[in-house]
């Protein structure tokens, strides 16, 4: 694709330069070298190089929050999604978080010989079938669980989406070789490596006939939603848990023991702004008897993004965004952070493991996923 | 069909086992060529990302080679790369590999004939467990 096709795409020539996106930008409030206006400016003018090789176009959140509120209704995460694509293939790239090991067993993944092991974490007396027509999209939580030197918490959360779903008496199917949904891979502009795991998937999705797919992980179901049908047919009803959890509770409740706890609710970028959905997931909280919400300065619509995406180009400005937004959550005198994202509670955790020796300021906040907090308050024995 | 050659790729700590291999040459002690030396300054420095990168180049296994433990010349070097191994080998359990494809080797100086025998041992062991499905032909 060539940069006057991204243009047309991605409606770039709208841009009427007012500047909205650089001031509402997470990324320019740390780091004021980067401006989406001057990147959008610089493909406008032809300055292809100066697209490409400027590390900034890695640093892009791609949160929609500039997206959200341009009066050209450009679509800047997507110029970027794909302007990213032109710069790997000029050899240009971003610093990969943790080495790139993510990167790396996402393209390992897309590997047809490869057979997985990745059901071990399967225990607890957690139901799955073959033969159901809903299934549930683990993702790549078995992974993060040994990736990272703290926890992640992403494979508890598929265990309590898991336990959700088999209280509400399905017993979803479970992949054993599903691969990545290869979300990374489009954001860092590896489109052929997405292609493959996307065609992978959808072949093993057609074989095992399910009509129903259910997602805890945001990024996976925003992929599958709105990027998988540009590459491959998934003849499914997709859903996310928090969708899911709110269509159960306003059908016929769900029977929830009391949750003593004071939580606010951080929207991931994927669900939120991607998407759209802000109601559910505060639906879900409501419908928790016992529990207090209260909402952060900045949320719905106006949230702030996590602080890093696709695990590439994680700097100190990612840093100061993720403890800004923690200092926020902190701030609202709630005891634990709901989020219903395994990357926003990775990028969080990981945040408040500062090893240095100033410390900085206390962030410390307990970060918990929404289907963690439901499956605890669902009592079949599995409480906390 | 010719035999299944595998290709292994060593990363070789600079003051023990890199130090071992070339005594193990100059003793002229004889060791399979399947073997590419890599020099590391330590074994601690190799991330978990260069053995995914070597997997992902078409090797059919990875050995990391440092000093014994008490001997690093960097004090802890060689346990940061023990606890790397560990849980690179979890990772790489869930990606379907068989865990000799990862090796961890303490091979002291004066040890070349042990670090000789190692290479052998290891080409049989990958020769019995057939190619990586990562592996390219390219990759000698």
């Amino acid at each position: 694709m060539s940069l006057e096709d991204i243009i047309q795409e991605t409606k770039t020539f709208y841009c009427l330069d007012c500047g909205k996106c650089t001031g509402l930008c997470p990324v320019s409030r740390y780091n004021p070298a980067y401006s989406p206006r001057v990147m959008l400016e610089n493909a406008l003018f032809g300055f292809q190089d100066d697209l490409t090789y400027n590390h900034d176009l890695f640093s892009c959140l791609t949160c929609y929050a500039c997206s959200s509120k341009c009066p050209g209704d450009v679509d800047y995460p997507l110029f970027i999604q794909k302007a990213r694509a032109l710069a790997l293939d000029a050899g240009q790239h971003g610093d990969c978080a943790h080495s790139g090991t993510v990167q790396s067993l996402a393209r390992l993944m897309s590997n047809p010989g490869v057979s997985q092991n990745r059901l071990e974490w399967l225990s607890d007396g957690l139901r799955i079938s073959t033969q159901s027509d809903t299934m549930f999209f683990v993702g790549c939580a078995p992974y993060f669980e040994h990736i990272f030197d703290f926890d992640s918490g992403a494979i508890d959360a598929v265990k309590a989406s898991l336990k959700i779903l088999n209280h509400c008496g399905i017993e979803p199917v479970v992949l054993p070789n599903e691969r990545c949904c290869g979300h990374d891979m489009l954001w860092t502009g590896d489109v052929e490596t997405f292609r493959r795991l996307a065609e992978h998937n959808a072949a093993i999705i057609k074989e095992a006939g399910v009509k129903k797919i259910i997602f805890s992980c945001p990024e996976g179901y925003r992929t599958f939603k709105e990027d998988y049908p540009k590459y491959v047919d998934i003849n499914c009803e997709l859903q996310h848990i928090s969708e899911f959890l709110a269509d159960r509770i306003a059908e016929n409740g769900l029977d929830f023991s009391e949750v003593k706890r004071k939580v606010t609710y951080h929207d991931p970028c994927r669900l939120g702004r991607h998407l759209g959905i802000y109601e559910q997931p505060r639906k879900v909280i409501a419908a928790l008897p016992g529990i207090e919400l209260v909402e952060m300065e900045h949320n719905k619509e106006e949230s702030l993004c996590c602080g890093t995406s696709a695990f590439v180009n994680c700097d100190s400005c990612s840093k100061q965004i993720r403890v800004d937004r923690l200092l926020e959550a902190k701030a609202t005198g709630a005891d634990t952070l709901i989020t219903s994202c395994p990357k926003c509670q990775i990028h969080f955790r990981c945040a408040m493991t500062n090893k240095g020796e100033e410390k900085g300021p206390d962030v410390e906040i307990e970060v918990m996923d929404l289907v963690n907090l439901v499956a605890n308050a669902l009592g079949d024995g599995h409480n906390e | 069909m010719s035999e299944f050659e595998p290709s292994i790729l060593c990363f070789a700590c600079n003051w023990c086992s890199y130090a071992a291999a070339d005594i193990a040459g100059t003793s002229r002690i004889q060791y399979p060529p399947n073997v590419r030396l890599l020099r590391v300054m330590c074994s601690g420095m190799v991330d978990a990302e260069y053995v995914l990168k070597s997997l992902e180049a078409g090797f059919d296994g990875v050995m990391v080679a440092g000093c014994h433990i008490g001997d690093c010349h960097y004090i802890s070097g060689n346990i940061k790369a023990q606890e790397m191994v560990t849980r690179l080998k979890k990772l790489l359990h869930i990606l379907g590999l068989e865990d000799e494809r990862l090796m961890l080797k303490w091979i002291a100086t004066s040890e070349g004939p042990i670090f000789a025998e190692t290479i052998k041992e290891y080409v049989e062991q990958l020769k019995k467990l057939g190619p990586s499905p990562f592996r390219k032909e390219l990759v000698t």
